[in-house]
């Protein structure tokens, strides 16, 4: 490995409205390593990588690229230049080949496709990199490691000497991520150099040189991996142990007093893959469970099994002793489960809607609201209008379509709509986010009253301080298991972000 | 590159839109329209105050017109029923022929042994059922393959005329009228099976016309009042919002293809009941009254009761043009008025959605993901 910066970026800043997602960034690429960009979700690495290949501009900073300063308005001039992004999300055509995909958008490509040689061309560069692909195969013949590596192709075929990889492993099985351990390898080998964009501790360890932790759009450091250790890195991402107040509870929580028992829960993401490894959890009167992990690690279907959205494949979820009928959400509503998801907009409400209707969205079949299957509009205008004065929701009328209020009202709207069933349990996804500073305190606010008046709350969220500062006990979630339930009080960040990164504890209990 | 003028969302959607959109997408129609004529040397003003006159201005010509509405209303309710959950059933043609069909059997086999009113609400419920089964079925693979309903809507318009002709044409089969020895023709109805026709000052109006006209204030109720209407709201603006509060969504898909093509089916019994008063294979698929409805429920902005008043103004044109038909009055041009009705009221929805605004400041739009 020679030591000539391949790569420079500094004091790179990207705004977007209502975030910095990048504030000063520094970020050193030597040629022919493999540097691994480590964070958590918005610390800025998604950002930073779309900056370095020309997707945005930057706000503030430079780029040099071989020593000399580039400005790139578009991916296509960073491919050029030799910068090319394998993204998580893959962009290929399924009902063209292999071959086809990767010469696809190439301005080389004569008019007419030379099929013979550039079969030939692909599986030569697959071999040299030690990916086993038919460039004749249709991609929607191939599995989603060998999708990835038709990406991968797709790039070096375009000769790119810069590779980055958005969270490469997140599809993959443990097999097929070790097989693109060994491609990146043979890459690096000859020169080219590799940005492996991960959250996961055990394989940034296994595989970079360097790394680079980003935290809240800044750069923490540049260690290599050589002189660390996985502690090392879990404490550097989620931040130090600062001093943090706890909320104060007028009621103790009765963790005893089981409200919502989960038990041995699995289940499905959309693509019908396993997503959920046997969730066993429970929460008690007046309880606030936090459940912390970076995205995508079996969250969102876990409040969605719970709440009746999508079926159980295993185990079963029942509140006060009552087991609930899986897949059915109103069943879930009618024994007492009040669910804010993560998409407040679109799946907490329905944005053309006004606030009335969206207020009484799980209460319209009452009685009191609809009579011989006809609404009793006046009925749900009271309601309505009760509602937006007890939650102080800014809105112009209860007639105003909700996508018209601020982030904030909108979710004032559907946090008033949730208690206002009657809850026994609240599952909460990411109930801040988004949201300003004042919001944000307003929900918090409300989430530990409701508990302080005996509701048993499941608090899901990637803010770790969020949690930190309003759970009872933590349980931390890392690929669709339940790696740990920690008291709150004897919780620290170090060791949750160890466990959040797929680290086994290995002193603590 | 850059247009003068952009497209602004509106925040909101003021009412008056709700009217002053249908009458722009009109007159703009009628605008294309009249340079069309210019084109082909005919005085547009000469021609459109005759199909005003021709279409509204004598009892013989409004009687004609509310006839011609008919159908018109019966299908427009049809695609404005479906098109409220996002549901684009372009088959009220074939519906309306089974609806035909279907009434057309029980009026024949109840006709002459059952009292008269028995009769007329057995052949409007076979209608409902022929018509609904047939769109039911449209949901059906929409709502459990997710298969395109236009596509296959717009296909089994096809298979329904076939089968009318089969039916008429080329079987002996119930509804063929074994007497009909040149031109073979539908079995007629018993005359107890006539639907009954009333006048008001001079108008003829059909049974059929005011049955659309109760059915429509049965179908705003439904969407703007209960609660299967609110569940189909919340459907169409948000799937997922749907699935959230456990609306069976599938269910719902089929309920209202059913209820769509239910609703095609009476204009088809209308048909036979109210005017022909047997199977007339021809003359249901002569006049297009399944997509003229799509018509009618564009310009209607999917209003059911709207849709029964745009059902008659396009009901007048029509037969403004059936009695205009010569060689100084091209056929093809109600067509082609209609068609640009269509074109001007679907443009116009997108003014209901967005405003224009003129091109200021170059700003260029950041992609953010």
């Amino acid at each position: 490995m020679t030591n000539t910066i391949a790569v420079q970026m500094s004091g790179v800043v990207k705004r977007f409205p209502g975030v910095v997602a990048n504030d000063g960034v520094e970020f050193t690429l030597l040629r022919g390593e493999v540097h691994a960009l480590l964070g958590e979700n918005g610390a800025g690495k998604s950002t930073l990588s779309n900056i370095l290949t020309g997707l945005y501009r930057p706000d503030e900073g430079t780029i040099e690229l071989n020593g000399a300063p580039v400005s790139f308005s578009s991916p296509r001039d960073a491919l050029n230049a030799g910068i090319g992004m394998v993204h998580q999300h893959f962009r290929l055509v399924e009902t063209f080949s292999v071959a086809e995909n990767v010469v696809l958008g190439n301005p080389d490509t004569a008019f007419l496709l030379d099929t013979a040689a550039i079969n030939e061309r692909v599986k030569e560069l697959a071999a040299r990199y030690d990916m086993a692909v038919d460039p004749e195969a249709r991609i929607w013949q191939l599995s989603v490691g060998e999708q990835q590596r038709v990406e991968i192709l797709k790039v070096l075929y375009r000769g790119a000497q810069v590779l980055i990889l958005d969270e490469p492993t997140a599809v993959l099985t443990p097999i097929e991520a070790d097989a693109l351990f060994r491609t990146l390898r043979a890459m690096t080998a000859e020169g080219r150099t590799v940005i492996f964009i991960s959250h996961k501790l055990d394989e940034v360890m296994a595989v970079s040189d360097r790394i680079t932790v980003l935290r809240g759009g800044r750069t923490v450091g540049t260690v290599d991996t050589s002189s660390t250790n996985k502690r090392d890195l879990a404490s550097m991402m989620v931040g130090r142990n600062v001093e943090f107040t706890r909320v104060q509870r007028k009621t103790p929580a009765q963790a005893n007093d089981v409200v919502l028992n989960v038990e041995n829960l699995g289940g499905h993401d959309d693509r019908g893959r396993e997503a959920l490894h046997g969730v066993t959890l429970t929460v008690g009167r007046g309880e606030i469970v936090g459940v912390a992990g970076v995205a995508g690690n079996g969250q969102r279907e876990l409040a969605e099994v719970i709440a009746g959205m999508r079926h159980a494949t295993t185990g079963s979820v029942s509140v006060e002793g009552k087991v609930l009928q899986s897949g059915k959400a109103r069943a879930a509503i009618a024994g007492g489960i009040a669910h804010v998801p993560e998409d407040r907009l679109h799946t907490g409400l329905a944005a053309g809607h006004s606030v009335e209707d969206n207020l009484a969205l799980k209460s319209y079949r009452s009685s009191l609201l609809s009579r011989f299957g006809l609404l009793r509009r006046q009925a749900m205008r009271d309601g309505a209008e009760a509602l937006v004065e007890r939650y102080d929701v800014k809105t112009p009328s209860t007639q105003t379509a909700v996508r018209l209020l601020s982030g904030g009202n909108v979710q004032k709207v559907l946090l008033a709509r949730e208690f206002s069933t009657g809850p026994k349990i609240l599952i909460a996804a990411s109930p801040t986010r988004g949201l300003d500073v004042g919001a944000i305190e307003s929900v918090r606010e409300r989430l530990v009253e409701a508990a302080d008046g005996g509701l048993g709350v499941l608090l899901i969220s990637e803010d770790l301080d969020e949690i930190m500062s309003l759970a009872d006990r933590i349980a931390v979630m890392y690929e669709g298991r339940i790696v740990a339930v920690i008291p709150a009080e004897s919780a620290d960040r170090e060791t949750i972000g160890l466990l959040m990164g797929g680290s086994q504890l290995e002193a603590t209990s | 590159m850059k247009s003068p003028v952009r497209l602004e969302r509106r925040l909101e959607q003021p009412k008056w839109l709700n009217w002053a959109i249908p009458l722009i997408s009109l007159l703009a129609a009628l605008a294309v329209g009249a340079i069309v004529l210019l084109i082909t040397g005919k005085n547009p003003i000469d021609v459109y105050q005759r199909i005003f006159e021709r279409g509204f201005l004598s009892t013989r010509a409004l009687t004609g017109t509310l006839r011609t509405a008919t159908p018109f209303a019966f299908t427009g309710l049809c695609a404005a029923a479906a098109f409220r959950l996002g549901v684009i059933n372009i088959g009220g043609e074939g519906q309306l022929y089974m609806g035909a069909i279907g009434a057309s059997y029980v009026g024949l086999v109840m006709g002459n042994s059952y009292p008269v009113g028995i009769v007329i609400i057995a052949m409007v419920l076979a209608g409902m059922i022929f018509g609904g089964m047939y769109a039911g079925f449209v949901g059906l693979l929409r709502a459990q393959f997710n298969t395109n309903e236009i596509i296959t809507s717009l296909m089994m318009n096809y298979i329904a005329g076939i089968l009318l002709n089969y039916l008429i044409f080329n079987s002996l089969s119930y509804w063929r009228d074994p007497r009909s020895a040149g031109f073979p023709s539908g079995k007629p109805l018993d005359k107890r099976a006539f639907w009954p026709s009333y006048e008001i000052a001079g108008v003829g109006i059909s049974f059929g016309l005011i049955l659309a006209a109760f059915v429509a204030i049965a179908v705003w109720v439904l969407y703007k009042r209960s609660r299967f209407g609110f569940e189909i709201g919340v459907i169409a603006d948000s799937p997922r919002a749907a699935r959230y509060i456990g609306i069976r969504t599938k269910t719902t898909i089929v309920a209202v293809t059913a209820l769509s093509g239910a609703l095609a089916g009476i204009g088809g019994a209308s048909q036979v009941g109210d005017f022909t008063h047997y199977l007339d294979a021809k003359g249901l698929q002569l006049n297009s009254f399944g997509y003229t409805g799509i018509v009618v429920a564009a310009l209607a902005r999917l209003n059911p009761l709207g849709a029964i008043v745009v059902a008659i103004l396009l009901g007048g044109l029509t037969n403004a043009g059936y009695s205009l038909q010569g060689p100084d009055f091209p056929s093809g041009l109600v067509g082609t008025l209609q068609g640009l009705i269509l074109f001007t009221a679907v443009a116009g929805e997108i003014l209901m959605k967005y405003r224009v605004k003129r091109n200021t400041a170059a700003k260029k739009a950041t992609v953010a993901s």
